[in-house]
């Protein structure tokens, strides 16, 4: 391991704006394993100049020392544009996207369940997108924590698969990446 | 055919293969010489080539070899080395090259075929997803998808490869691509899009650097690859800043020639074997100064333990070269040349004296440890003595003082190249050839190959081993179709030698698979692929074969039976500090105190 003076844990949302070509997502996520950092989420999708380039959105955890040796790893590939440490350069917003399925018929006593689910479901501001007589899909956006703290008070209500996104995240202001 | 003076008002419709773009790009990068292997996927390039005669090819035994040759090219001209191989098992052989290089910061282009672009992904004959494979082992790579783009990724190859750190940079080539007419683009003159290195240091940093070493009371310089990288330039700056600071230099296996090994400022190399004076003055210095190096855990032994009382500078090309390993107090971007050139201007525009009689000290201090004379060893000289291999590399490097022409080292990997590494001094940078990062057996012969290639009138010596000849010994050939007068000599131990001391130092010395047996007559193999073979058993053989060696204007073989039982030293245990390193077989007890958490280290 490396030597750290500083031996805070941390958890980083990095930013990386890349070129859009055949490979590049190979590149950053196999630069992740072969060097032996987590990655927590990861999402990708093209952003500017008509498809040409992409940004990827990277949640890391790891010392001061291994985050920076992270950005720089990633800064140091040939289509990367720029690195941002949004989590450490300023305020920033960071959402995800989650779609929840929960299976509570309506017979067989459930109806208690779908009545507490819908309700939580407006406390948290989710939107009910498919509903049958056995099941609700719930889509809801928002920070991570929020997501996490939604699908543990679904659990008990007959949680059955959830889909996230990851992380989309910009920074507050005018700053830009 | 168009009319320079009338250019066309339409856009010109391509009328060469890809091929000729591709060896057209080649030679607008100043190409002369491609070291390759044929293959069916780039049949179209080897035809192009039979065509013209401003490229040479050198065709190598196996791929592997011809990335080692295109790196001694590489590394003993400062230009971009180039490869040509096949797609699949062409492309897979190159792999531990392109590894090598990338490790060694070694600037290559390898030229890949693929199976053809409608074929690709459907487990075609010879097919390998070779940008897959080798994207951990290259700086970069690229598949050509388009006719439109050969040209471009060509020149762009170039200049990734040669750029910032440089590295291996791959081009897969669909056979398509490369039947099909393509355009040609020169080479471009705006800026890459993403990839613009830093290479000029930040002023106020190199000013704090200044200051820093001014106020040093026990100074270090520590210097690497990234000063050889740099280009001649750059050594020659580096000795004007040691010189002007009077502080003492080492420099890291990678490093070596960069400065004058004769010089008195100059302490040897440091790290695990290490000179006792360069690990001790690193283990106790109050400022470190690291000018392209990166605190390999070869050179920093236990990092908990390194250099515990300094203030460290770390100049450096690539930024995540900078606290990677070590935290330093004064990281500072740039090309090794430009920030040395920086500091000399510095150093003179600060009018702060340094603390002379505190370095006079720390230099009487330094010298007690050079007193330790700890290369020292003995070599019995009645005849028929079984010969010392350091008193090998000693008496080649006195007899080659008398030779007049340039002379270029490369080595193999394992205690022979510690041992060159120890006893030949080198006075001048690119002179010195040996895998560092990668640590890959059977580099040396190639690599020589490749630096002959380049330099024909020059003395070329592969100091090798007997085990690590064997993994590329294929090359003979190479060396006797190009009548390549390369020099193999061999310490020959009969031992993976390395092996067989951390055997004996750490595993109770049970030799378990490092006796090199059944090994081939080495005279004999000279022979029988038109080259001298030469071998001395004693002592008083060793001058007469050294001699004829130097003398012979063909590839010799030198089979220098050397003791077996020699171990490498000094020596830092793995998991040890600096100042616990070992000097002698007298004092290697000490090593059975190695934890087990050292022995997990390599």
């Amino acid at each position: 391991m490396a030597q750290d003076s500083n031996n805070g844990y941390r958890t980083a949302t990095i930013a990386v704006l890349v070129d859009n070509e055949p490979g590049i997502l190979a590149r950053v996520v196999g630069l992740f394993s072969g060097r032996g950092y987590n990655i927590d989420s990861l999402t990708v999708a093209a952003v500017e100049d008509n498809g040409q380039r992409s940004r990827i959105n990277i949640v890391t955890s790891g010392t001061e020392m291994v985050i920076e040796q992270i950005k720089a790893q990633l800064d140091r590939l040939v289509p990367v544009h720029r690195v941002s440490d949004l989590s450490k350069d300023g305020p920033h917003l960071a959402r995800e996207m989650m779609m929840i399925k929960i299976i509570c018929p309506h017979q067989d006593g459930g109806g208690g369940n779908r009545a507490e689910a819908l309700r939580l479901a407006d406390a948290f501001r989710a939107r009910v997108v498919d509903a049958s007589t056995e099941s609700f899909v719930f889509e809801m956006t928002g920070a991570t924590d929020k997501l996490d703290a939604f699908v543990e008070l679904m659990r008990p209500l007959g949680l059955a698969e959830v889909s996230r996104t990851g992380v989309a995240a910009i920074a507050r202001g005018t700053r830009v990446i | 055919m168009t009319d320079a003076a009338h250019p066309p008002a339409h856009p010109v419709i391509p009328t060469a293969s890809g091929a000729e773009i591709l060896l057209r790009a080649l030679k607008d990068q100043g190409v002369d010489v491609i070291f390759g292997y044929p293959g069916g996927s780039v049949l179209p390039i080897y035809d192009a080539l039979f065509n013209q005669n401003a490229i040479r090819h050198i065709l190598v035994r196996h791929e592997q070899a011809a990335v080692h040759a295109a790196e001694g090219y590489a590394r003993s001209t400062g230009r971009v080395g180039v490869v040509l191989v096949t797609s699949g098992p062409g492309a897979t052989n190159a792999v531990t090259g392109l590894a090598d290089a990338l490790l060694d910061s070694i600037p290559i282009v390898c030229l890949t075929g693929q199976v053809p672009t409608h074929l690709i992904g459907n487990d075609a004959f010879q097919e390998a997803d070779t940008t897959g494979i080798t994207r951990p082992a290259t700086k970069h790579n690229y598949l050509v998808k388009r006719s439109g783009d050969l040209a471009r990724i060509i020149h762009e190859a170039f200049y990734v490869a040669r750029s910032g750190r440089p590295g291996p940079v791959v081009i897969d080539l669909p056979k398509d691509i490369l039947i099909g007419k393509a355009p040609y683009t020169p080479p471009a003159e705006t800026p890459h899009r993403s990839y613009r290195p830093r290479t000029e240091p930040d002023t106020a940093l190199i000013a704090r650097a200044v200051a820093m070493l001014k106020s040093a009371r026990r100074p270090m310089i520590y210097t690497g690859g990234g000063v050889i990288n740099a280009g001649p330039a750059a050594s020659a700056a580096l000795a004007r800043f040691v010189h002007k600071t009077g502080f003492p230099c080492t420099n890291t296996l990678m490093g070596l020639g960069a400065f004058p090994a004769s010089d008195p400022q100059f302490l040897g190399m440091l790290g695990m074997h290490g000179t006792y004076e360069a690990n001790l003055a690193m283990h106790g210095c109050d400022v470190l100064l690291n000018v392209g190096a990166r605190f390999d855990d070869r050179v920093t032994g236990r990092l908990n333990a390194f250099s515990p009382d300094s203030r460290k500078i770390h100049i450096d090309i690539d930024p995540s070269s900078i606290n990677k390993n070590v935290p330093v107090e004064l990281p500072i971007v740039g090309d090794a040349g430009r920030a040395l050139e920086a500091l000399l201007a510095a150093w003179d525009a600060d009018p702060t004296p340094v603390d002379r009689p505190a370095i006079a000290t720390w230099w009487r201090q330094i010298d007690t440890w050079r007193g330790n004379n700890c290369l020292r060893f003995t070599q019995p000289h009645e005849p028929g003595s079984i010969i010392k291999p350091q008193y090998a590399i000693q008496r080649l490097y006195e007899l080659t003082r008398a030779v007049k022409q340039d002379i270029f080292i490369t080595t193999e990997v394992g205690q022979h190249q510690m041992w060159a590494a120890q006893y030949f001094k080198f006075e001048q940078p690119n002179h010195w050839m040996t895998s560092g990062g990668l640590g890959t057996m059977g580099y040396g012969l190639p690599a020589a190959m490749g630096v002959q290639i380049a330099h024909p009138d020059a003395l070329v010596i592969d100091i090798a081993g007997e085990a690590s000849i064997l993994m590329n010994i294929q090359e003979m050939g190479t060396l006797s179709q190009y009548r390549l007068p390369v020099k193999v000599f061999i310490l020959n131990n009969e031992y993976m030698g390395m092996v067989r001391q951390w055997q004996e130092l750490l595993h109770g010395s049970r030799y378990s698979e490092s006796y090199s047996a059944a090994l081939p007559d080495f005279v004999k193999l000279a022979d029988a692929y038109g080259a001298v073979g030469l071998r001395a058993k004693s002592v008083d053989e060793l001058d007469g074969v050294i001699r004829e060696m130097l003398a012979c204007d063909r590839t010799v073989i030198a089979d220098i039976a050397v003791d077996p039982k020699e171990n490498c030293y000094p020596m830092i245990p793995s998991g040890a500090a600096h100042n616990e390193m070992i000097l002698g077989s007298e004092s290697a007890g000490g090593v059975a105190g190695v934890t087990d958490e050292g022995k997990v280290l390599v």
